[in-house]
């Protein structure tokens, strides 16, 4: 019968419809939910499970008692935290190494990709690209053994480039004021080549007919990558600085870990290897849980301001 | 459009050349000097003779590195959990990417919040360790190494937005009016068209387990289960050289010297794997991660 159906008799056949659509799919693909099923449930025993053990923090957990049975302590373990002497020294250190990563370790992948773009010669844009990946593929521990293999006082080869044009030995490893300077760089060794992938391929996005209307303004290349890649990339950047500024209070563990020794340890010691020294090296589970929690929140508030801030000067956004 | 080269051109294209050059070479050299350190007479490379070119080419390094039962156990345990955890990993990952990848997958929107949480939240150390040993009891087991971290939601979401963007849901429809069940659809027709980025996850995955070293560490007391990575720890970091290796020698200081050229000789086995397969891989991981990062 062709209707004369009101529309509120249209809207609610539609809805009508969708509920039974919606039904049909989940039957139909039950499959599906069984494929996905094994994930989800990785999920919620290893990472939704341990957020359960998070209320730790505001107890004094002992290991006879377990997480139900151990006293509420509220938050006495973040003011023991506070008021240690450590607690100003780590937070610095991790705020000073991550900032410095962030100033040094930022940039370069871009500059690399804005140069690497402009090469002509395929043979060498590919050697070049498969150069500065290599030293990603390298395990934290062989990069901490090579570092310390050549800025050993006896044998390594920096401090033989020093004796050779007649400079004193210096023992790096040894003195905290050169341990960040150290992490920075061999970040930067490390991680600049595969980093640089993400701008090469937003450079690739850019249409080259601006290109071509920039020569025939006769703009020189400087030029036209300072007005056009550089702008045309601004998205992927700011996406990426995002996510940089989101782990600010994260500086990785590995590294820190294998490089730190005892007469470093104050300029080196930060938020995490300090979790990882109380919680798993003299068992005070509570204490650690506490800090640990600390780091998550204050992270997760950078995280928001940033991509606000960024979301008002652009469009572009995490979320 | 043929762009006749001006002379800004030009020395623009010298000068990038140089840079990139002194890139290249930067960050070579050291991977190099370590290749040539490991074959050189260990008195030669501290006294500060090889530049570039191995002196006193000997093989004593490698000699100890593969007499070393610690070494040789590590290595076939890394290899274990490489290929048991990376099979895992592209099980678990395939089987998550493929529904979501579906419109008409009822949830889909939800579980890919669920999942995209706990990228920004997580239960944090001690936590995941009381639950790893007191509920799971699975420290010091196989399964401590290979479940943490089994499946990455950054991967599932590469993955899935691959599906979307190549595999036609023109395809997909025809092959369910044919009776294709959505286990057949998964098996022949998504899979085999997904080779390209099952490539580039085993790649990631795989590099990423066989440079593991942290939930070793947290988990791990039993040294019959330890990867390269905490054995190359013990004697790169630690200097902790295990007395058989060097029992052969009397002085102290023929000791240290000899220890030096075993620390590189085992950099270059333990990287030498990763470092050859890589290139191989290389023209898809770029893309992998362009489709993955920008669209996703």
């Amino acid at each position: 019968m062709k209707g004369n159906f009101s529309a509120g008799e249209v809207r609610q056949n539609a809805i009508i419809y969708r509920r039974w659509r919606k039904r049909h799919n989940i039957l139909k693909n039950w499959q599906l939910y069984l494929m996905f099923f094994p994930v989800l449930l990785y999920f919620i025993v290893f990472c939704y499970g341990p957020m359960y053990g998070i209320q730790i923090a505001f107890k004094q957990f002992s290991a006879t008692k377990g997480i139900w049975g151990s006293p509420w302590v509220g938050t006495e373990q973040f003011t023991r935290f506070f008021n240690s002497s450590v607690c100003g020294e780590t937070i610095w250190n991790t705020l000073s190494i991550s900032l410095y990563t962030l100033a040094v370790c930022f940039p370069l992948p871009i500059l690399l990709a804005l140069l690497l773009n402009e090469v002509r010669n395929i043979h060498f844009k590919k050697a070049v690209q498969t150069i500065t990946y290599a030293p990603h593929f390298i395990s934290t521990v062989v990069l901490c053994g090579m570092v310390i293999l050549f800025l050993s006082p006896t044998g390594g080869i920096l401090n033989q480039a020093r004796n050779a044009v007649g400079q004193p030995t210096i023992n790096y490893m040894y003195d905290g004021k050169y341990f960040k300077t150290i992490y920075v760089l061999s970040g930067a060794w490390q991680e600049t080549g595969f980093a640089s992938i993400i701008y090469l391929s937003a450079l690739a996005g850019i249409d080259p007919q601006q290109h071509e209307a920039a020569v025939i303004d006769g703009a020189t290349r400087l030029q036209r990558i300072w007005y056009i890649n550089l702008p045309g990339i601004l998205p992927t950047i700011c996406i990426m600085l995002i996510m940089q500024c989101g782990s600010l209070m994260n500086v990785g563990f590995e590294k820190v870990f294998l490089l730190t020794n005892d007469l470093n340890r104050s300029a080196a010691e930060v938020i995490s290897t300090y979790v990882y020294k109380v919680g798993l090296q003299q068992r005070q589970y509570s204490f650690s849980t506490a800090v640990g929690l600390f780091n998550s929140v204050i992270n997760f508030i950078i995280l928001i301001i940033v991509n606000s801030l960024v979301k008002r000067l652009n469009q572009s956004s995490l979320f | 459009m043929i762009m006749r080269k001006s002379r800004d051109d030009r020395t623009f294209d010298i000068v990038n050349a140089v840079l990139l050059t002194v890139v290249m070479l930067v960050i070579l050299y050291p991977l190099f000097f370590v290749l040539i350190a490991s074959v050189s007479d260990p008195l030669e490379v501290l006294s500060g003779n090889v530049l570039l070119m191995p002196k006193g080419l000997n093989g004593n390094g490698y000699r100890m590195v593969f007499r070393d039962p610690d070494i040789l156990v590590g290595y076939r345990n890394t290899i274990f959990y490489t290929v048991a955890g990376t099979l895992l990993n592209l099980a678990l990952t395939v089987l998550a990417a493929y529904p979501l990848s579906r419109k008409d997958f009822v949830g889909r929107k939800l579980f890919t919040v669920v999942l995209t949480i706990t990228l920004f939240f997580s239960g944090g150390l001690i936590p995941t360790y009381l639950m790893m040993t007191n509920t799971l009891h699975i420290t010091d087991t196989v399964w401590s190494m290979l479940l943490p971290g089994a499946v990455s939601v950054w991967n599932i979401i590469i993955v899935r937005t691959y599906i979307q963007t190549t595999i036609p849901a023109e395809l997909q429809e025809a092959a369910t009016v044919d009776g294709c069940t959505n286990m057949q659809l998964l098996c022949r027709i998504i899979l085999p068209l997904s080779k390209p980025v099952l490539a580039v996850m085993a790649l990631f995955y795989g590099v990423g387990h066989w440079n593991e070293f942290f939930n070793a560490l947290v988990y791990l007391n039993s040294k019959g289960l330890y990867p390269l990575q905490l054995i190359l720890r013990s004697i790169l970091i630690q200097n902790q050289m295990s007395d058989n290796m060097l029992s052969d020698l009397d002085s102290l200081a023929n000791r240290q010297v000899l220890a030096e050229s075993i620390k590189y000789a085992l950099i270059v086995v333990s990287s030498a794997p990763v470092i050859i397969i890589y290139p191989f891989l290389q023209k898809y991981f770029v893309k992998g991660l362009m489709v993955g990062a920008i669209k996703g």
